[in-house]
């Protein structure tokens, strides 16, 4: 059978114009995401003050570096002891780096929620009887958290700053793109594996499990909060393989450190690949599976 | 065959391995004809316009929306139709213009396109007043009939309409009525709709199908389908009734049929009216006593409790459709 001309010619019936953009739609998806945000005055209050109460409670309240100033241990020897196993004197700059990472990993947690929320509240099937890609209604998502990640983190190292974040010797304005470079790929990849957990669940209780499940593990199998170098060997295995690890190493590399060249490529790659493997999967996944 | 807008093929779903949900089903859809699929909840109605509108895949046979396959052609047939969810779909956060824009957006439509497409639309559903409110304001009128707004941004040749009153007061109902055949003969649209309402079907709809357990028990025009059933309809309730009852009334001459369930008898008869009586007589004579008796012309509500053998009640649905249905009544009420 052949199938018809588009649209006759006739009363009411018109010619549809419609883009051959395959990636229509992706903008659109995304600014809707970010609007449910910055459009509601308490969500985006909560989501900024959030980051930065941890900051400022969590990153002074866990005050290491105190512990050292005792008569009994002289000074050259304090600041060398935090220094071998820190990498800078200062615990708050340590963990205030950590800290970006864990803004990225909560934010990217979320994610996967909202297309639990779409499906249930049936604006996922509306949109899978569009002809918008598959793909894109995944990586609207994925945009919106890495967005909303970034602002976050911006805001954090803000604050950081202000309540004394000290800079490394070879600290550039330019390594701060550097730093949201590798917070990007550090979301894109998390939030791809979340919305994978998500995809085909229509249950927002298994979503809040599993983020509860998994938000201190990910973060304590990595060096945000504490180095790996004084972990146990078992330990350190396990935070080998955690993009966090990475993340947080090369934020320190940029922001605290005398930047090691080669440890930064190793970290930039580890990322690269990770966000490009989960997107690429999450891309592939939402052809197959978000339609039941 | 080029009539035929849709043509659906031994269409099946099974969830999950074994939950049929729509059992080979074949129809067709006519150009410019308003299709109802009439059964009640559960009975796969909302799996058949998924199917139809690409968003679930059939298990089993296949089906064409304006000669596209609905499989292999998604992406050509997802242009050329409209969607009217029975769930209330707009985003709550936004405003009912930028929620129709969206929906332009999605389908790739030339914002300068879309936006002029929207302000007539919204003319259209009397909405021009409201566009620049939150959803979330809107009752449940004003949001059905944004959706049927969003549903036509894309010009479609055949609009989906999956319970379109669902939850709405008569009044309201009477209203989205009129705007469905306003849009048939504005733009000579085809329009598939599902409902559970059997006066909407009645109402609506060129012809129905009646699907029963994921399979369509009936089909046809609604006033062939009354026809067919031949009659009218006399329902009677005695006091205590045995077999010799139901002898009794069917040596009447126009009594064409009697069913017997528990204490109250369906008869079929021809010219109602003078029958009545006649059964009334019948009866007392051999001392029984009527306690009740109504008679009803058909209506599709005796074709479908002709060919379903239940009155149409909810049944179970899944987990799902229950949820959104509970939500869109609470929505459509607010």
């Amino acid at each position: 059978m052949e199938p018809k001309e588009d649209h006759q010619e006739g009363e009411g019936v018109m010619q549809n114009q419609v883009s051959t953009n395959p990636l229509h739609g992706l903008g659109a998806l995304t600014h809707r995401e970010l609007k449910k945000w910055y459009k509601e005055p308490i969500v985006l209050f909560i989501s900024v003050v959030q980051p930065v109460i941890w900051m400022a409670l969590f990153g002074k309240a866990m005050n290491i570096g105190g512990i050292f100033q005792n008569p009994a241990v002289p000074r050259a020897v304090a600041e060398e002891l935090m220094k071998s196993t820190f990498g800078t004197p200062d615990y708050f700059s340590f963990m205030a780096v950590g800290m970006l990472s864990f803004v990225t990993v909560f934010t990217s947690m979320f994610s996967g929620m909202s297309i639990v929320w779409d499906r249930r509240l049936g604006f996922l099937g509306k949109v899978l009887s569009t002809p918008v890609a598959r793909g894109a209604i995944l990586f609207s998502k994925i945009f919106s958290a890495v967005i909303r990640s970034l602002v976050q983190s911006g805001i954090v190292l803000l604050v950081a700053f202000l309540l004394g974040l000290r800079l490394g010797p070879s600290f550039t304005p330019l390594n701060l793109l550097g730093v949201f470079a590798v917070l990007f790929l550090m979301c894109m990849g998390l939030s791809s594996i979340f919305l994978l957990i998500a995809i085909r669940s229509t249950r927002w209780e298994t979503q809040m499990a599993v983020v509860n499940l998994l938000n201190l593990p990910l973060l304590f199998t990595s060096n945000a909060l504490f180095p790996t170098s004084i972990m146990p060997e078992w330990l350190r295995m396990i935070s080998k393989i955690n993009p966090i690890t990475y993340g947080t190493d090369a934020g320190r590399q940029l922001l605290l450190y005398q930047t090691n060249a080669s440890q930064l490529a190793v970290d930039f790659t580890f990322l690269g690949i990770f966000a490009a493997i989960f997107s690429t999967i999450g891309i592939f996944l939402s052809w197959k599976y978000l339609s039941k | 065959m080029r009539d035929d807008i849709i043509n659906a093929v031994g269409l099946t779903k099974v969830f999950n391995g074994d939950v049929v949900a729509v059992d080979h089903i074949s129809f067709s859809v006519r150009e410019g004809e308003i299709f109802g699929f009439l059964g009640p909840n559960g009975a796969g109605k909302t799996t058949t316009i998924n199917m139809l509108i690409t968003v679930i895949k059939p298990t089993e046979g296949h089906a064409t929306v304006c000669g596209y396959d609905i499989v292999k052609q998604a992406g050509e047939v997802r242009n050329r139709i409209g969607v009217v969810p029975q769930e209330y779909t707009a985003d709550e956060d936004l405003t009912g213009y930028e929620n129709i824009i969206l929906c332009g957006d999605l389908y790739g439509i030339p914002r300068e396109v879309s936006k002029k497409r929207a302000a007539e639309l919204l003319e259209l559903v009397e909405l021009t007043k409201f566009k620049d409110k939150k959803v979330e304001t809107y009752s449940g009128g004003m949001r059905r009939r944004l959706e049927l707004a969003c549903g036509l941004i894309n010009r479609p040749r055949v609009l989906f309409l999956d319970e379109p009153t669902l939850g709405l007061d008569v009044q309201t109902r009477a209203a989205i009525w009129d705007y469905i055949r306003l849009l048939k003969e504005e733009f000579n649209m085809t329009l598939f709709m599902t409902t559970h309402y059997l006066e909407e079907a009645d109402a609506l709809c060129d012809r129905v199908a009646i699907i029963d357990n994921g399979k369509i028990v009936k089909m046809g025009p609604p006033d062939e389908l009354k026809r067919d059933l031949g009659g009218d309809i006399i329902t009677l309730e005695i006091q205590a009734g045995d077999v010799e009852v139901a002898n009794l009334i069917e040596e009447i001459p126009s009594v064409k049929e009697v069913k017997k369930q528990d204490n109250t008898y369906r008869i079929k008869v021809e010219d109602g009216e003078k029958t009545a009586p006649m059964i009334i007589e019948a009866i007392r004579n051999k001392g029984y006593a009527v306690t009740r008796l109504s008679l009803t012309k058909p209506t599709l509500d005796e074709v479908y409790l002709e060919y379903t053998g239940k009155s149409m009640r909810d049944e179970q649905g899944g987990r799902m459709s229950v949820w959104s249905q509970r939500r869109t009544i609470r929505k459509a009420r607010a």
